[in-house]
């Protein structure tokens, strides 16, 4: 007698604490073996390329920390590098310190979420308690300096909105000489750990060549050997006085991955405080007043400034027409914005280009043929953050 | 060919016939080409030993509903090789139906989802042409111009029915998109009607 049987149709999400966000994830089992993974995404989307469409420049920032929330500042940073490119605009050394220094500690950030929640998903919770403490630290810098601890809105096309509060660059380099214990700490805990490593080593391997025809970047290329990285090869703002290294591993698996993230940490600290040591002070963001909005004190006394902070605040500045693209190296890989101006005040069209979307395409590729478990593992190796994938 | 204006020279003598225009701006290769040439051209970009464009980044479309041919569709593509980046686009009207890259690009596959869930850019060839950012059951394509920003229908529980209902929006106050980009010249009617006046004097 002859069996017939069928495969396992199973719905993993879109409410799922290994899916790290609302992802619903179509998997076919042939008994515990995916055959075939779908990922419906979108549950997240909430139309930020149209919105900002119809919203001023200045409006527009605040969509990008809401993209990839966990780093919200390197969103701003390629959107900021957008306009002040077709503006032509030059950025005062100081502002780029700023932005470089807080787009590290947006790396630390989304680094520690995302290798601490990934030992979460394979089982171990020490990490996540460990790693969280320090995030909450680091936001606090961002509170201190933007005034909020999330949606920081604090790059500006020409710098930075205000500057530093007095003693935040002491406390930043006081955490710079703790938080490499902590990195320690974290990969004893982690990279020896058998358990860690019987769910990591040789799961979601990514070859070279399947890692460039992916479109895959950020981690994801750099894990699988292709030393990449934009801060080098294109480097904005001040990254090219920066001296650091750019991690690379060998088998593309999620432990190179994940050993990449936590070397990128320690080089994030490194910049930092490279960033602290050469920063001066100064200007914070550029002198010309039709982009930068005048200070509270000069609004008082000159009527000029007042007209400029009227116009700034209600029509917003116009952006020649023009066309753009730039990328900056955010935490999870490439993310770049596509601009067009039109001449007004408005961008015509912002295509944002996330890098967890075109990971998250390959799911279907890399968990094919591993064992329902390994799902959790592939899918935090990722990185994916929701916000930046539904968009 | 590390030299962008080599590269440009480079792509111009190859593809002669098939680049319509080549600009260099913001360093980086804007080329425009016809839509029926989009596979040779990004075959030839890809493997050329000279180009090496072996990552495409995006894929999109721009709008512009006023034109006769409405959607201006791009493709951007980097060669780590090179450190080069290329911006290719070709017009095409509302209805035409444009070549898949998912062929040369696996990537290309939910790009191309977007831009025909977001436009209604229809493509040949695609794997699995599904819609994929907005909800399942979702009407009309939200990136078009002519598309209303509060969207055409919303979503709540409905304590009647029991279970989630779809209605279409209602909103206690329209959303007032206001006209700053020329206070000082006054809104567009007034315009208008001066220049009436000027033409009766």
């Amino acid at each position: 007698m002859t069996k017939k049987i069928k495969n396992l149709n199973l719905n993993f999400g879109p409410q799922h604490p290994a899916a790290h966000g609302v992802l619903r994830l179509i998997l076919e089992l042939d008994g515990e073996v995916v055959e075939r993974a779908d990922p419906h995404i979108g549950l997240l989307h909430r139309g930020t390329e149209k919105l900002i469409e119809n919203k001023t420049y200045m409006q527009a920032v605040p969509y990008f920390d809401r993209l990839d929330y966990v780093a919200p500042m390197n969103q701003e940073h390629a959107f900021a590098l957008a306009i002040e490119k077709i503006l032509n605009i030059e950025v005062p050394i100081r502002a780029q310190f700023i932005r470089v220094m807080f787009c590290e500690i947006g790396r630390i950030l989304s680094h520690i979420l995302n290798v601490t929640t990934q030992a979460l998903d394979v089982g171990a919770l020490t990490p996540s308690l460990w790693g969280f403490e320090e995030r909450e630290t680091l936001m606090t810098f961002y509170e201190r300096a933007s005034g909020s601890r999330l949606h920081a809105n604090y790059f500006r096309a020409g710098g930075v909105h205000q500057d530093l509060p007095a003693g935040l660059e002491n406390d930043i380099a006081k955490f710079c000489q703790n938080f490499p214990k902590i990195i320690n700490d974290l990969e004893n805990l982690l990279t020896d750990n058998r358990i860690f490593k019987q769910r990591n080593v040789d799961i979601g391997i990514v070859s070279k060549e399947d890692a460039l025809d992916y479109s895959f970047s950020g981690v994801m290329i750099r894990g699988s050997g292709v030393p990449w990285d934009l801060r080098k090869s294109q480097p904005y703002d001040c990254y090219e006085q920066m001296e650091f290294k750019i991690p690379v591993g060998k088998n593309g698996d999620c432990y190179d991955r994940y050993l990449c993230r936590i070397e990128e940490m320690k080089e994030s600290v490194s910049i930092i405080k490279q960033c602290l040591a050469k920063m001066e002070k100064g200007p914070i963001k550029t002198y010309d007043g039709k982009i930068s909005p005048p200070s509270k004190k000069e609004i008082k006394q000159s009527m000029e400034a007042l007209i400029h902070h009227f116009k700034l605040f209600t029509e917003g500045y116009r952006v020649p027409t023009d066309e753009i693209y730039t990328a900056v190296e955010a935490p999870k890989g490439e993310f770049g914005v596509y601009l067009i101006s039109d001449g007004s005040s408005k961008p015509y069209k912002c295509k944002i280009r996330a890098p967890g979307f075109s990971h998250l395409q390959s799911m279907d590729y890399l968990i094919k043929g591993h064992m329902l478990a390994d799902v959790p593992a592939v899918l935090g190796s990722l990185d994916i953050v929701f916000g930046e994938v539904d968009r | 060919m590390k030299n962008l204006t080599d590269l440009e020279k480079k792509i111009n003598s190859e593809l002669t016939t098939k680049i319509n225009k080549s600009e260099i701006k913001h360093n980086q290769i804007y080329i425009e080409i016809d839509k029926d040439d989009l596979i040779d051209v990004t075959l030839f970009l890809k493997s050329n030993k000279d180009m090496k464009f072996r990552q495409l980044i995006d894929i999109t479309v721009v709008d512009y509903p006023e034109k006769s041919q409405r959607f201006k569709v791009v493709y951007l593509f980097l060669s780590h090789e090179f450190n080069q980046r290329i911006i290719l686009n070709y017009i095409i009207n509302e209805n035409e139906v444009i070549p898949s890259l998912t062929s040369v690009f696996p990537s290309a596959n939910w790009m191309e989802r977007e831009v025909f869930d977001m436009y209604g850019v229809n493509f040949k060839d695609h794997p699995d042409l599904r819609r994929i950012l907005t909800d399942y059951g979702f009407k009309g394509h939200p990136l078009r111009k002519d598309f209303p920003l509060t969207g055409h229908s919303e979503v709540r529980y409905s304590e009647d029915q029991k279970k989630v209902i779809s209605e279409p929006v209602k909103l206690e106050q329209n959303y007032r998109n206001f006209d700053y980009e020329s206070p000082w010249e006054g809104t567009k009617y007034i315009k208008e009607q001066t220049i009436d006046n000027d033409k009766k004097n």
